[in-house]
């Protein structure tokens, strides 16, 4: 186990170093300029835009900058956003908070839907409740997030007034008042991105608890005379279930990298709206540094999910 | 027009000869507007009576009007004025920071920290244009209660100027010295005579820093410095939290300089998002209070209206659509480069083309059903202020004429209906940048041009490419590697001097420059030059005014044609009394917003 650790933690390093050099180079080979809002403002010529890229080292050869850049993050520098001329570690952590609320909200709801009705759907399967959960399932998935999100809006936003469509990260309330309002506003966005999450569980769930349902040993189980109930928790979800696990963990980079999409429609100040923002305004740094964090979240969990696996199903052994 | 007749009849209105009546009809007699002949006289320095928002501010008391809610759809990422890359960040700083003085909406100037403006009469402003005196207004406080002096002006040139800070108005302080003469007066001094000279310490440009916050953090220390993400100004209110490009909060400075100001007991400004949204927000669900740079089409802000909680606000400054076309030959190659100057356009170097195509441009139909209330034909580069508008100009629609005039060149239909002459054929590549109403402009125009035997192929570039400047790229604004081209210019200032570095020959965009002259369209003339030149050193205003109408005459009969003159349209909640103003930020005046109560 500890020798199996140590060579996946090996492994991992040349495969980020990889992954850093040519999220880095693409960054730099993609056009657009930090500065360009600048080129068409008549009062500031041209050589001020120049300089400045020269200050902020964008003129230099690609593997230079590369390098700078490595030994910084090395030295746990994330680097210095061009936009917000502030350290982008800080602007990254600003918005952990929010995105984990959010999104994280999201993936306990995303769970907590889909895991009952997958196990239901698959130990009664092409029942009523089968074909409904399945039929709502493809509906979920096939729906993006960007139609449901302003169909939300418009329905309980516009139409009915129940739920604001502004994401206030900052409220001003205190006690009780402050938590009801910091949930009213999230519904929308967790409902959203839980949802269409959701989806895909639920039929992830419903086809590993199938595999299961179906094996020998709960036929067994079931003719010891067990209660119903007890052969489907103990005996077919207990061991369906362990490959849902390694797909959950598999997911959890993503509530740390936000969701952009709906993050921009309900203005949530989340990681993926800082991504998108920087991006729009070519702030390299800024992205080099979320996608690169994510990369690392990427490659950590798949190790854990890993470990996990290991450690759920005995029959599988680190060699 | 004769300067000479209408320097006597400004004077006389100074000597109390004549009425200002009198003037602006004898002037609308010549031909001028009324709001031209009275700027003539503003700048002639006859002052006009003061006609600010201050007539218009009812609160009578400062404090009281709950929160201030404003929506930005790109949400500020610095609070410095002087680091910001874009507006949003400007206007963001704007509410914490304030200059000397700021562009009303006719873009005259408003003291904000100074006493009153300079002006040859007053003494501040030296009569060979090399230095002006800024008196400052006793008693200003910044936020953390320290005084507002002189110092803090001198340190703020300090700051802006040094290359190690990377500020981008280093351009405007650099080549000028400021003194301080006693605690409430600074001397600003020119490298040469200089027209213009409301630049430093004015509007955008001119936010003025704390001494006593920064003075530690000069160069390239500039970049530690805690104000940048925690401003302390002396604007009307006081910085609480700022999340970057999400959310800026403030609250009411209790001793701000300007009484009864301001209305509001805080400030919150919410960014992100997109337009659309953002004017659903203030139009029609009124959660917000203001909507900032709604760039939305108008039917859509029309239905939104309909919600009956806001209306839009449309101010115009010199933000003006244009179509260029190639003065050189975007298909020869010279010296690795296209649209080389050392080309000619083989159809755009004949005046009779250039003509037509002023006349296949329906710039009615473009701004009715694409810009509706949000912006109006326009037939001039330079649209305002009035002073500087020229009044000799015209639009038309006319394929009919558009036609007799190719015919008459000897641009001879072929047998597939499109024109051609010593072997070239009129098939135009007509480039901008992905952007819904200029998609509509360029088939609006590509249609009206088929009608006259002019082939017309379209391409869009997505913005990001498009506007990037990078020397790599073809497909820039700047290499301008096509017939024709369209593309927005926003003047930051009132003053035409900057605006016109656009058409000067030595600005022109090309490989020697790495595509970085700000003159896209290649436009040359000697003439125009010559005026530009002349008109960076004239100090008369009233010689001035003239030389930038002939040089708007001068360039758009020629290969500039101007479109449709843009306004900048907020969404403002019904109850809510926005000061706004075309040639400055939109927070230029947020001390003097109030709402009904």
């Amino acid at each position: 186990m500890g020798a199996y650790l140590t060579r996946r933690l090996l492994i991992a390093i040349p495969s980020l170093l990889g992954i850093s050099l040519i999220l880095f180079v693409v960054l730099a080979l993609a056009p657009g300029d930090p500065f360009s809002e600048l080129a068409t403002n008549p009062s500031v010529p041209p050589e001020v835009r120049m300089a400045l890229r020269a200050k902020f080292g964008l003129d230099d050869p690609v593997m230079f900058r590369y390098w700078h850049w490595l030994v910084a993050m090395a030295g746990g520098d994330w680097g210095f956003s061009f936009q917000s001329r502030t350290d982008v570690a800080a602007l990254i952590l600003g918005r952990v908070p929010t995105t984990l609320f959010v999104v994280g909200s999201s993936q306990v709801l995303a769970l907590v839907v889909a895991v009952p009705v997958g196990i239901v759907a698959a130990v009664r399967p092409y029942s009523l409740f089968d074909k409904v959960a399945n039929t709502l399932a493809f509906a979920g998935f096939s729906l993006p997030t960007f139609f449901t999100g302003i169909l939300f809006i418009l329905v309980f936003s516009i139409q009915l007034h129940w739920l604001p469509f502004v994401y206030d990260a900052d409220i001003q309330a205190t006690g009780f008042q402050w938590y009801w309002l910091h949930v009213k506003q999230a519904i929308m966005p967790v409902c959203v991105l839980g949802f269409f999450q959701a989806a895909s569980y639920t039929r992830y769930v419903r086809s590993a608890v199938l595999d299961v349902a179906r094996l020998d040993y709960v036929t067994t189980a079931r003719a010891k005379g067990l209660a119903d109930s007890t052969v489907t928790l103990r005996h077919i979800a207990r061991n369906g279930l362990i490959p849902v696990v390694t797909l959950v963990a598999l997911q959890m980079p993503a509530v740390f990298g936000g969701a952009i999409v709906t993050e921009q429609i309900f203005r949530v100040p989340g990681i993926g709206a800082l991504l998108i923002n920087a991006m729009l305004s070519n702030d390299t740094p800024v992205v080099m540094a979320v996608t690169f964090v994510f990369a690392c979240l990427v490659v950590l969990f798949n190790l854990i999910a890993d470990l996990l696996y290991g450690w759920l199903d005995p029959r599988i052994s680190f060699g | 027009m004769n300067e000479q007749d209408l320097r006597g009849l400004v004077s006389e209105v100074r000597g109390g000869r004549l009425s200002r009546r009198s003037f602006v009809q004898r002037m609308a007699a010549l031909g001028l507007t009324a709001p031209m002949a009275a700027a003539m006289l503003t700048h002639g320095g006859a002052a006009l009576a003061a006609t600010s928002a201050d007539a218009a501010y009812k609160p009578a008391k400062a404090g009281g009007g709950g929160p201030l809610k404003l929506l930005f759809w790109q949400g500020p990422t610095l609070l410095n004025g002087h680091f910001s890359t874009g507006t949003k960040d400007v206007e963001g700083s704007r509410i914490f920071y304030e200059p000397l003085a700021g562009w009303d909406s006719d873009g005259n100037l408003v003291p904000v920290l100074a006493t009153e403006i300079p002006s040859v009469d007053n003494g501040q402003l030296a009569a060979d244009g090399r230095s002006v005196t800024w008196k400052l207004k006793p008693g200003v406080k910044w936020h953390d209660g320290k005084p507002f002096t002189a110092d803090d002006l001198v340190f703020t040139w300090e700051f802006a100027k040094d290359p190690a800070a990377a500020c981008v108005t280093v351009a405007t302080y650099s080549d000028i010295k400021v003194t301080k003469l006693d605690d409430l007066s600074v001397r600003v001094d020119f490298a040469g005579p200089t027209p213009f000279w409301a630049d430093a310490f004015v509007g955008r440009n001119g936010m003025i820093l704390p001494k006593h916050v920064y003075g530690d953090y000069m160069g390239a220390k500039s970049r530690e410095a805690p104000a940048n993400l925690m401003p302390i100004g002396t604007g009307p209110y006081r910085c609480v939290e700022f999340r970057p490009a999400d959310t800026v909060r403030g609250e009411r400075f209790v001793d701000y300089h300007k009484p009864n100001r301001p209305y509001f007991d805080s400030i919150e400004l919410k960014g992100g998002g997109d337009a659309v949204s953002a004017a659903r927000a203030v139009l029609q669900t009124g959660d917000y209070d203001f909507g900032w740079n709604l760039q939305v089409e108008d039917e859509v802000l029309k239905r939104l209206e309909d919600g009956g909680k806001g209306r839009i606000d449309t101010v115009f400054g010199n933000y003006c659509e244009f179509l260029y076309l190639n003065a050189t030959d975007p298909n020869k190659e010279v010296d690795g480069e296209k649209s080389s100057l050392k080309t000619q356009h083989p159809a755009f170097s004949d005046p009779a083309v250039l003509k037509a195509m002023n006349l296949l441009v329906d710039r009615k139909s473009i701004s009715d059903f694409i810009y509706g209330r949000t912006g109006k034909p326009a037939s001039n580069v330079v649209n305002g202020p009035a002073r500087y508008t020229s009044p000799n100009t015209h639009y038309a629609f006319d394929i009919a004429a558009a036609n007799k005039l190719l015919d008459d060149a000897g641009w001879a239909k072929g047998s597939d209906g499109i024109r051609a002459k010593n072997g070239y054929r009129m098939h135009f590549l007509f480039q901008t940048s992905i952007n819904g109403p200029r998609q509509k402009t360029q088939a609006i125009i590509k249609q009206a041009a088929s009608k006259a035997g002019i082939e017309i192929e379209l391409k869009s570039v997505p913005a990001s490419v498009f506007f990037a400047g990078d020397p790599g790229n073809t497909d820039t604004d700047s290499h301008f590697y096509a017939d024709m081209e369209e593309y927005a210019n926003q003047a930051t200032t009132p003053d035409a001097a900057d605006w016109m570095t656009q058409y000067v020959s030595t600005q022109a965009s090309q490989k020697s420059n790495k595509w970085s002259g700000q003159n896209n369209s290649r436009y040359h003339s000697a003439e125009f030059d010559d005026l530009f030149n002349k008109a960076k050193v004239e100090l008369d205003p009233v010689k001035r005014a003239a030389m930038f109408i002939k040089m708007n005459d001068l360039v758009v009969s020629a290969n500039v044609l101007p479109i449709i003159q843009r306004g900048s349209v907020a969404g403002v909640g019904n109850k809510l009394h926005a000061v706004r103003s075309g040639w400055d930020n939109d927070m230029w005046a947020v001390s003097d917003w109030w709402k009904d109560a």
